[in-house]
């Protein structure tokens, strides 16, 4: 069982205003310091993590990624998963509260407590990934001798892997059971939860060069910072 | 006039309560309604976007001044709508379907407002066909669309097609955004602008509206 602590979860202040959009070098007005504490009270008032995990063998993974028929041609994933040591899929909410007191402030126009939270909330869901690879990693070390085992989240809807594969998935892991739901668009409710598989194995199986034409249109390409800097 | 710099630096520092008062007083003492929105809440806007533009501030801050913006609306409002003063132009926005990602879009759609803009939220996972029936319906001039995903990218494509098939492309046209979308993008599938981000839609949406102006 995956423990997701708050204090683990809650972003630094400094990745919050990058967020944001405030340039290195640049220092965030008193207004939005003052903003950026409320948003952090509201994050540990309203979240309620929680996750869900479960190993899945590469064949019956197969059938969960191939979803649809509708991924990107030959998506990196594709030949990642078939050299892991092991596979899990996982689920992770933050819980209904959140998004709801997020659209509250929006609808009473306090946009920009709003949209601080809105950020520090995104960077918590992110970083539950982030706590569920190392959790991952851990258990692997243990049952392995030689190099460490590497373990990324890989998520429907990112590096070709359509997001419709989120059916096969979750009829799989039912994430229902933590208060995720599917809507007709394959899109989650709440809105800050992750999905996916964590793929675990060798660092060198996460790493790629290939240039996708998917890739042209990502704007965040930690795939490959990532997989570097972790296997370093 | 003094009272209107008032105003706009009330509205700069995000003093949502401060703006009301310098809003009545300002009618108080004769200003029309439509130059208190023009030379005091919208010359504030600009000013903030100016700033925001040249990152001289951050996200957070404009979007206090928004708020200080909306207050000073809700007391113009109706005295501009008796006055039968029209918006800017009225822009459709949403994000497309198979998106539940909102906030750019709603960041965007409270700028436009800021910039006097009437704007029509059709909110997130929004088809094709809604966003071309509601802009028909609304008369709007414009449609913003937003994306988060490479995946849901492509309804994008399918309303500008939408817009060119009922011949509609000149007379609504189309401005995109959201974080895998880019400028190439919006050349590669017709649509009329891109904003990288929220200042840099409202000024997209200020072009493409001039020619109806």
């Amino acid at each position: 069982m995956i423990d997701f602590p708050l204090s683990c979860l809650q972003p630094q202040e400094a990745a919050v205003y990058t967020a944001l959009g405030l340039k290195s070098g640049s220092r965030p007005s008193s207004r939005s310091s003052v903003l950026l504490q409320q948003a952090l009270e509201l994050f540990k008032t309203c979240s309620e993590p929680l996750g869900l995990s479960e190993a899945i063998g590469k064949d019956e993974f197969a059938d969960v990624f191939s979803g649809q028929g509708r991924n990107a041609p030959d998506p990196p994933l594709q030949k990642i998963f078939p050299r892991a040591d092991s596979l899990l899929l996982f689920a992770f909410t933050l819980g209904p509260r959140i998004s709801e007191e997020i659209k509250r402030l929006f609808a009473s126009d306090d946009f920009a407590l709003g949209s601080v939270l809105d950020a520090v909330a995104s960077l918590a869901a992110d970083q539950a990934g982030r706590v569920a690879e190392e959790w991952v990693e851990r258990q692997a070390a243990g049952q392995k001798n030689g190099a460490l085992p590497r373990a990324f989240l890989y998520s429907p809807g990112y590096c070709g892997w359509h997001i419709s594969a989120q059916e096969k998935l979750f009829a799989r892991l039912r994430p229902e059971k933590i208060g995720i739901t599917l809507n007709e668009s394959f899109l989650m409710t709440p809105l800050k939860s992750i999905s996916g598989v964590l793929v675990a194995g060798p660092a060198v199986i996460h790493q790629f060069s290939e240039v996708y034409p998917f890739c042209a249109h990502c704007k965040s390409p930690t795939c490959r910072e990532r997989g570097m800097a972790r296997s370093a | 006039m003094k009272i209107l710099k008032q105003i706009a630096q009330c509205l700069e520092i995000g003093d949502n309560a401060g703006v009301p008062p310098l809003v009545h007083q300002a009618l108080a003492e004769g200003i029309v309604p439509k130059t208190i929105l023009d030379e005091g809440l919208i010359a504030g806007m600009n000013t903030v976007g100016e700033k925001f533009r040249v990152h001289e501030i951050f996200l957070p801050d404009v979007l206090l001044a928004a708020k200080a913006m909306y207050a000073g609306m809700d007391v113009l409002k109706p005295l501009l709508l008796n006055a039968g003063v029209s918006s800017r132009g009225r822009v459709v926005i949403g994000s497309v379907q198979g998106d539940l990602h909102d906030i750019g879009k709603n960041l965007v759609g409270i700028m436009l407002k800021g910039a006097g803009f009437e704007v029509i939220d059709l909110g997130n996972d929004v088809a094709a066909e809604k966003f071309v029936a509601e802009a028909k319906s609304h008369d709007a001039c414009v449609i913003g669309m937003s994306a988060l995903l490479t995946t849901t990218m492509p309804v994008m494509k399918e309303v500008v097609d939408l817009l060119k098939k009922e011949s509609l492309s000149g007379k609504i046209k189309t401005i995109i955004g959201g974080a895998p979308v880019s400028q190439n993008y919006a050349g590669e599938i017709g649509a009329d602008a891109y904003g990288y981000d929220c200042a840099q839609a409202v000024a997209g949406v200020k072009t493409l509206t001039a020619a109806f102006q």
